[in-house]
C-alpha cells in the first residue's frame, strides 16, 4: 500500500516535482546573494535617520521599502520622471538600480505557474502535494527497510540504485517535507483560502492639517530601528489630508505629516505572521542560509527519481506475465509469492512453467492471498518468500502470518517454504524462516525443508528445483535467470594449476579483458568497470543457466581472474577446468557491492578457505595503500592447494599484506581456517573491538564454522557476528 | 442628485446595464514595458469632496495583493465585495487592458474623478497612478500614468 503510494505519484509527478525542485534550487541561490552583496545597516541605525537622509538626497521621494535580506529601495519622483535604486543606509545615495532582476522573474513564474497562471499554480501545487505524499510513503519506506525509525541512518546494502535512492532520501526528506508543506500553504493563501490577508488601521478621520513636520523628530521613527523597517510610504505632496503610512515587523500605523504623531495602528494578526513565517521558510527571504540548504536538498529530488525509475524498470523486468495460471480452487499446486520488488515473482513463474510443462495444474498468487479453505484439490502449497528489511513481511505477503495462524492446516496439503535473500544482511531469510516455524507449530505437513536463494542465485534455484522434482516423484529442471545480462567472450590467456595431491583439479585461471565499447567505457557498463570481490556469470555450453564465480581481480590489474575448482559431474566447472590459454568462455559481469573491500584505512580480516581465497587475494593484490590486512586462509593440503603461495611473501615484503595464517586440513596436523582463528583470538577481537572489518568467502560449511569461532572469540567483548553484520563490519560471499 | 447616489450606493459597480440614465464608455488603459511581472489596476471614482464612490473594475484576481494598491484599499478596507463581478486578469508590461461599462450619466461633468492605482509586483507601488476628471469633454483625450501607465482615456 504505502509503496503504491510511493510509486504511482513519482513516476507521474516525475517531470513536474524535477522542475519544481532544480527551479527552487536555482532560486535559492538569489536571497543569499541579496544578503551579501545589500548594503548593511549600522546597528543602532533608526528609521528618522535612514529615511531623512534619504529625503535629503532626493526630495521627491514616496516609498522606501526594506527586504527581509536588509536592502532599503527608495522610489521617488524627480520633476515627474519616477525613479527607484537601492541605497546605501549609511548615505542616503542610491548604489545600484532596482529593477527586477530578469533571471529571478523567469525562474519565480517557472517556478510557481509554469508561466500558465492560475492553471499553472494549482499545477506546481499538485506537484508539491505529490512532493509531499512521496517523502511521507518515501520516509515509512525507508524506517521499514531499516527496520525501525532509529536506525533512520543505518548503512545500505542492495543494489546501487535502491542505495542511492535512499541516502540521498532520508538526508532531503526534511528539507522537501519543508518546502512542500510550506508550497501548499503558499498556494492556498494566494487563492485566498486563508484567513491571512493585511489589517490595516482605519483611517484617522481627523489630522492636523498642517504639513512638514521634520522627519528625523517624529518619535516613532525615532524609536523604530531600520532592521523592524518594512515600508515607509510618503503622503502625496500637496495633500494635508493624508499621512505618512508605516509598516514594521509588528504592525502598520499611521503617522501625522504636520505632528509626527502616532494617529493610527494595527498590530499583524496571528495568521499573517504564521503565512510569513512560512513565506521566509519557502523562500530563504530573511533566512538565507536555511533557503541555501534547502536548494541543496531539493536538487536530490532528479537524483531520486532517475534511481526510483531504475528501481521501478527492475522490478518491473523482474515481474513476467504468468500464462495459464490456474484458479485457486482447481489447481493442485498453489505457489504462493512474497515479494517486495518483484524479483521473486520470476522465479514463481519459472516454477509454474516448469510444474504445468510437467502436467501439474498450478495457481501462482500473492501470499497475502493465503485461504487454504478455497484450495479443494491442492495437494501442496509451494510458498516463495522473499524478506523485507529486519525480518519483515514483504509487500505482498502481507498478512499471511495472521492468516496462517488464524486457519487451521488442511490435512491433505503439504507445505514447502523456499526463501529469498541476500546473506548480507542479518535477517537472511528472516521472514521465510518466520513462516517456516508458523507452519509447523499449526501443524501442516512439511513437503521438502525450508531451502534459501543467496541474492536471486540460479544455481540455488535448480538445486532447489532438483529436490522438488524428487519429493513429486517429476524431473523438474529450473532454468531461470532474472535479469539477462549482456554476456561478453572471455579469452583465457593463462591458468595455473592445483589440486594434484587432493585428485580435486583446480586452477587460477586468467582472462584477457574483453574489448569494452565507448558506451559502456562511459557508463562504466560491464566490464568497462569492476573489482574483485564482484562476480562473473559463466554460462556453460549446454546450460543457460550460468555459474557464478568471485572475481580475483580489478579492472586496474588489467585481466579478469578466477579460482575454480573441478566439481564430479560439475558441468561449469568441468569444462572451465579444461579450458587451455586461447580458449573461450561465454560471461557476464554482475557488481556485488556488498563484497568490496572499500577505500578506509580499517583493518581487514580476510577469512577464506579454498577458492574462496579469490575475492581475498584481489583485495590485497590491490592494497596499494598498504591498508593492514590480516588473512587467515584454510587449504586442503599445502603442497598442492596453496593458491597465490607464490605471490604472499612479495605482498607481504610490499606492505599489501600483514599477516597470513594458514591452517591445513589434510596433513600431519589437521585444522581447519576456524581452528586458525581461535588460535589467534586475543589479537582477531583486538583488532574487531578497534574497527577492523571482517569479510568471509567460501563453502557454507566453512562460514557456519566461522561465525561460531567469531561468536566465541567476540564474547569476552561484548560483540556478536550479528552486531558487526548489522553494522556493515561483517560480509560474507558464500557459496 | 441625492437619488441619483443612492441609486449609484446600491450598486457598487457604478454601471446601471439596460436603465436609460446610463450609456456605454469604453475604458483603455495601455501600460509601458516597465519590465516587470503583470500589473494589477484598481479603476474606481471619487466624489468631488475625494471620497470613495464605487469602483470600475479590478485587474488582478488575488485579492492578498490588493494592499498594494494602498487608495483603494485604505478607501474600501480591501473589501472585496467592491469589486465583486468586475475582476479579471492582471495586465502585462506592454499589454492593453479595454473595458466597457454602462456608466450613469450622472458621473459626467458633476465633479467625479476616475482614479488608477497600480502594483507591481517586486516594483513600486503606485497609488494615483492615473485622476482623471470625468467630463464630457475630456472623453477621448489621453492622460499618462505617473509610472505603468502610458495612456489612458474614457470613450463614450
Amino acid at each position: 500500500m504505502i509503496r503504491t503510494l510511493h510509486r504511482w505519484p513519482g513516476l507521474l509527478a516525475l517531470a513536474l516535482v524535477t522542475i519544481l525542485s532544480l527551479s527552487g534550487a536555482a532560486l535559492s541561490v538569489f536571497p543569499a546573494v541579496e544578503r551579501i552583496t545589500a548594503p548593511q545597516v549600522e546597528t543602532g541605525l533608526t528609521v528618522a535617520t535612514l529615511v531623512d537622509g534619504i529625503q535629503a538626497v532626493y526630495p521627491g521621494v514616496e516609498q522606501i521599502r526594506r527586504s527581509p535580506s536588509g536592502r532599503i529601495t527608495a522610489y521617488w519622483f524627480d520633476q515627474g520622471a519616477p525613479g527607484a535604486a537601492v541605497i546605501d543606509p549609511a548615505t542616503g545615495a542610491g548604489v545600484a538600480s532596482a529593477d527586477p532582476n530578469q533571471a529571478l522573474r523567469w525562474l519565480t513564474n517557472l517556478h510557481r505557474s509554469l508561466f500558465l497562471g492560475d492553471g499553472g499554480r494549482i499545477t506546481m501545487a499538485a506537484g508539491a502535494a505529490a512532493m509531499l505524499v512521496l517523502s511521507l510513503s518515501g520516509a515509512v519506506l525507508v524506517a521499514r527497510r531499516a527496520g525501525g525509525w532509529r536506525n533512520w541512518f543505518a548503512p545500505l546494502r542492495g543494489p546501487l540504485a535502491g542505495r542511492l535512492h535512499v541516502e540521498i532520501a532520508r538526508i532531503a526528506v526534511i528539507g522537501l517535507v519543508l518546502s512542500s508543506t510550506t508550497a501548499l500553504w503558499m498556494t492556498a493563501s494566494t487563492f485566498d483560502l486563508l484567513p491571512d490577508g493585511g489589517a490595516i488601521p482605519a483611517m484617522p478621520t481627523e489630522v492636523s492639517g498642517e504639513t512638514g513636520f521634520p522627519l528625523d523628530q517624529m518619535a516613532t521613527l525615532l524609536q523604530t530601528p531600520v532592521a523592524e523597517l518594512r515600508e515607509l510610504s510618503f503622503p502625496y505632496p500637496g495633500d494635508a489630508t493624508d499621512v505618512f503610512t508605516l509598516k514594521t515587523d509588528r504592525g502598520t500605523g499611521y503617522l501625522d505629516q504636520g505632528t509626527g504623531a502616532l494617529v493610527a495602528w494595527a498590530d499583524l494578526t496571528g495568521w499573517e505572521r504564521v503565512s510569513e513565517t512560512i513565506y521566509m521558510l519557502h523562500t530563504g527571504q530573511g533566512a538565507a542560509t536555511l533557503g541555501l540548504v534547502l536548494g541543496m536538498m531539493a536538487l536530490g529530488v532528479p537524483a531520486m527519481g532517475v534511481t526510483g525509475v531504475l528501481i521501478w524498470l527492475a522490478g518491473r523486468r523482474g515481474r513476467p506475465r504468468i500464462r495459464g495460471n490456474q484458479p485457486a480452487g482447481r489447481a493442485e499446486t498453489i505457489l504462493l509469492v512474497g515479494s517486495e520488488g518483484g524479483s521473486t515473482w520470476g522465479f514463481a513463474a519459472t516454477l509454474h512453467a516448469a510444474l504445468t510443462a510437467a502436467g501439474r495444474s498450478v495457481h501462482v498468487g500473492p501470499m497475502s492471498g493465503f485461504a487454504p479453505e478455497r484450495y479443494a484439490r491442492a495437494e501442496r502449497i509451494i510458498v516463495l518468500a522473499a524478506t523485507y528489511g529486519d525480518g519483515a513481511a514483504p509487500a505482498s505477503a502481507k498478512g499471511f502470518l495472521d492468516r496462517m495462524n488464524a486457519s487451521a492446516p488442511a490435512p491433505d496439503i503439504q507445505m514447502a517454504v523456499l526463501g529469498f535473500g541476500d546473506r548480507s544482511f542479518p535477517a537472511y531469510c528472516a521472514f521465510a524462516k518466520a513462516v517456516t516455524a508458523a507452519a509447523q507449530a499449526k501443524g501442516w505437513a512439511e513437503l521438502m525443508p525450508l531451502d534459501t536463494i543467496d541474492r536471486q542465485s540460479p544455481q540455488d534455484f535448480a538445486r532447489w528445483g532438483r529436490a522438488l522434482g524428487e519429493a513429486l516423484g517429476i524431473p523438474l529442471d529450473l532454468a531461470h535467470q532474472p535479469v539477462l545480462p549482456r554476456t561478453e567472450t572471455l579469452t583465457l590467456v593463462s591458468r595455473r594449476n592445483y589440486g594434484a595431491e587432493t585428485q580435486a583439479a583446480a586452477a587460477i585461471l586468467r582472462f584477457a579483458l574483453p574489448r569494452t565499447p565507448l558506451w559502456q567505457r562511459l557508463t562504466g557498463a560491464g566490464f568497462a568497470r569492476f573489482q574483485a570481490g564482484d562476480l562473473i556469470g559463466v554460462l556453460p555450453k549446454g546450460s543457460a543457466v550460468p555459474r557464478l564465480y568471485s572475481l580475483a581481480s580489478g579492472r586496474r590489474d588489467g585481466f579478469v581472474e578466477i579460482v575454480v575448482r573441478k566439481h564430479p559431474g560439475g558441468l561449469a566447472s568441468g569444462q572451465l577446468t579444461a579450458l587451455e590459454p586461447g580458449d573461450t568462455v561465454t560471461a557476464f559481469l554482475r557488481r556485488n557491492p556488498g563484497f568490496h573491500a572499500g577505500r578506509g584505512r580499517t583493518p581487514l580480516i580476510l577469512i577464506g578457505a579454498g577458492t574462496g581465497i579469490g575475492p581475498l587475494a584481489g583485495f590485497i593484490r590491490g592494497n596499494a595503500r598498504q591498508r593492514p590486512i590480516h588473512l587467515f586462509f584454510g587449504m586442503r593440503h599445502a603442497d598442492s592447494d596453496f593458491f597465490y603461495g607464490e605471490e604472499m611473501p612479495d605482498w607481504q615484503a610490499e606492505g599489501r599484506l600483514t599477516r597470513a595464517i594458514t591452517a591445513v586440513s589434510r596433513g600431519a596436523r589437521r585444522s581447519y581456517v576456524q581452528d586458525a582463528l581461535r588460535g589467534e583470538a586475543g589479537q582477531v577481537a583486538d583488532l574487531i573491538r578497534n574497527g577492523a572489518r571482517v569479510m568471509v568467502c567460501g563453502g557454507r560449511d566453512m562460514a557456519m564454522g566461522v561465525t561460531d569461532a567469531l561468536t566465541e572469540i567476540l564474547a569476552p567483548v561484548g560483540l556478536t557476528p550479528a552486531v558487526l553484520k548489522a553494522e556493515g563490519r561483517y560480509v560474507e560471499d558464500v557459496y | 442628485m441625492k437619488s441619483l447616489l443612492a441609486t449609484l450606493a446600491l450598486t457598487t459597480a457604478l454601471t446601471l446595464p439596460g436603465l436609460a440614465m446610463a450609456r456605454p464608455v469604453t475604458l483603455t488603459t495601455t501600460l509601458n514595458n516597465y519590465g516587470g511581472d503583470g500589473a494589477y489596476l484598481a479603476l474606481y471614482v471619487t466624489d468631488a469632496s475625494g471620497a470613495y464612490v464605487g469602483s470600475l473594475w479590478m485587474a488582478g484576481d488575488k485579492s492578498k495583493y490588493y494592499e498594494h494598491l494602498s487608495d483603494w484599499y485604505r478607501a474600501t478596507g480591501g473589501d472585496t465585495a467592491q469589486v465583486n463581478g468586475i475582476t479579471g486578469a492582471s495586465v502585462g508590461a506592454g499589454r492593453s487592458l479595454e473595458i466597457t461599462l454602462d456608466l450613469a450619466d450622472a458621473l459626467f461633468d458633476a465633479g467625479y474623478t476616475l482614479h488608477i492605482d497600480a502594483a507591481v509586483e517586486d516594483m513600486r507601488d503606485s497609488p494615483n497612478e492615473v485622476a482623471v476628471p470625468l467630463t464630457s469633454d475630456g472623453a477621448g483625450t489621453p492622460v499618462t500614468g505617473r509610472r505603468y501607465i502610458a495612456n489612458f482615456s474614457y470613450d463614450m
